[in-house]
């Protein structure tokens, strides 16, 4: 099918893309890479946008070490993610999941804050920020705030960003020395969203583990951290499994996924602790 | 309206070499203006919603998605098709492995192929089967059963390397 846009237009910096927005009456939607917007658009899932296309503001480009955290422009793109040193270097979680995300065509133009802002409850990069204890930068009308990754994800595909606001980067903490990041999932082929997948960051203070695909939203899997921590990882396995609640789609039944959740962990735990299945 | 939004939007870029300027709908994509407005049809439009990569193209040297992304974006981008590769002869080795692998039949998902193959070589060395695979994911074909394009892109990878002559 064909998209029918509403209007066009190329935001030449931030502060123009906010004016775009509010001019746009409502009717405003930020356009950054495009490749779940124009899939949607061609569906005619979205109908009578104004786009306003923030693709070319460089400044909201690219990967920096900044006041302790590591800060990455909302527009770097999934391809930068997985090739970038400090990425590699504080984030590998981050670069384990490109190699899930899609296909190389589409890792060229989607950015990692579209994929924030677009919410997918199946998509890697919201579930990684969640367990990083990462932060979401906005800035709107009224200037900037800050949102911590635990109150961005409200519902599917729906977050925290409010009505004329753009999300302008993502911080992460540095890694400390020790520190080991996992990210293991199934999907059907390769490039598709997950059926289900998990993201596990083991630090000195404790570990973090986040799920995605396995409900409206990414989310912490507090109560079987607390068995992580506990060195207990069967009861991780059986506390994972009851705190989350999967869909059923024709993609797979709830109580596959609710099972599948369990053999991920612990194949991440193997993985962990390098040893072999 | 609002004055700053367009639904008609001037662009001028290069396509195949060649400098080309018009005026596009908001909601054109790059596949329908190539294909419709300039009546190249070697990229195909598919799925129209970036599964199938029968529209895959070369943007600024990197392979995209044609129909995700918008004619209007493309303003003062590079854009190579099919058509513009096969006359340079920078993929000749690889269209002539794929016809002596019988790479194709019914030939829709070739184009596609041929750009997320070229982007795969350009980057040099000799990939594994399994690296090939991976990077031509997001390319379907429904006629040859992908064996073939496989050993197509490994012959010209491993003769590109003077590992072999083609
Ligand atoms: C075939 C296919 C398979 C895919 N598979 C996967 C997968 O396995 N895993 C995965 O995670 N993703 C997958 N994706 C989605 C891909 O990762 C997208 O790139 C990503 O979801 C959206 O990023 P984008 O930059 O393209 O955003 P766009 O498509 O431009 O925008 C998406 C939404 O976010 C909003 N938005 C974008 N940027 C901002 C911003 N800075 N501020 C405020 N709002 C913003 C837009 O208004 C829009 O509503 C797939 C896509 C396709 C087409
Ligand atoms: S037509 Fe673009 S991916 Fe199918
Ligand atoms: S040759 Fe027919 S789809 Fe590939």
């Amino acid at each position: 099918m064909k998209a029918l846009a509403g209007g066009y237009a190329r935001a030449k910096d931030v502060a123009h893309a906010l004016d775009l927005l509010a001019a746009a009456d409502g009717m405003g939607r930020v356009l950054a890479g495009g490749q779940s917007l124009i899939a949607a658009m061609n569906m005619r899932l979205s109908t009578g946008d104004m786009l306003v296309d923030i693709s070319r503001i460089e400044a909201l480009r690219g990967v920096t070490v900044e006041g302790g955290t590591l800060r990455i422009g909302a527009l770097t793109r999934h391809v930068d993610i997985g090739t970038d040193p400090l990425v590699a270097e504080h984030a590998p979680l981050l670069v384990q999941a490109v190699h899930h995300i899609a296909h190389a065509a589409i890792r060229n133009r989607g950015t990692i804050g579209g994929s924030l802002a677009h919410a997918d409850p199946a998509a890697e990069f919201p579930a990684c920020v969640l367990a990083l204890g990462g932060t979401i930068h906005l800035q709107g009308p009224d200037g900037m705030r800050a949102v911590a990754a635990e109150d961005f994800f409200v519902d599917v595909f729906e977050t925290a960003i409010a009505e004329g606001e753009i999300l302008t980067a993502i911080t992460l903490p540095l890694i400390e020395p020790g520190e080991r990041h996992v990210l293991i999932e199934t999907a059907r082929r390769s490039g598709d969203y997950a059926l289900a997948g998990l993201c596990l960051v083991k630090r000195a203070a404790g570990h973090r583990l986040s799920a995605f695909s396995v409900g409206p939203r990414p989310i912490l899997a507090v109560a079987a951290m607390e068995r992580l921590d506990a060195g207990d990882a069967a009861g991780a396995v059986q506390a994972l499994r009851n705190e989350i609640d999967p869909p059923s789609d024709t993609q797979a039944s709830a109580a596959y996924r609710r099972h599948l959740a369990g053999v991920l962990l612990t194949r991440a735990l193997q993985d962990l602790t390098g040893e072999t299945a | 309206m609002t004055e700053a939004f367009r639904d008609r939007i001037d662009i001028a870029l290069t396509v195949n070499g060649e400098p080309v300027e018009a005026r596009v709908p908001a909601g054109r994509h790059l596949v329908d203006f190539l294909r419709l407005d300039l009546g190249l049809t070697g990229a195909h439009a598919g799925c129209e919603h970036g599964v199938c990569g029968a529209c895959t193209i070369q943007v600024d040297g990197q392979a995209v998605r044609g129909c995700l992304m918008l004619a209007a974006q493309a303003d003062g981008a590079e854009v190579w098709t099919l058509e513009g590769l096969t006359e340079q002869g920078v993929i000749r080795d690889l269209q002539d492995a794929f016809v002596a692998r019988n790479a194709l039949q019914c030939g829709y998902c070739t184009p596609g192929m041929l750009a997320s193959i070229k982007e795969l070589l350009d980057m040099g060395g000799v990939p594994d089967r399994a690296t090939i695979r991976e990077h031509l994911s997001g390319n379907y074909c429904r006629c040859t059963g992908y064996e073939a394009i496989i050993d197509a892109v490994e012959t010209v990878a491993q003769a590109r390397a003077g590992r072999i002559t083609a």
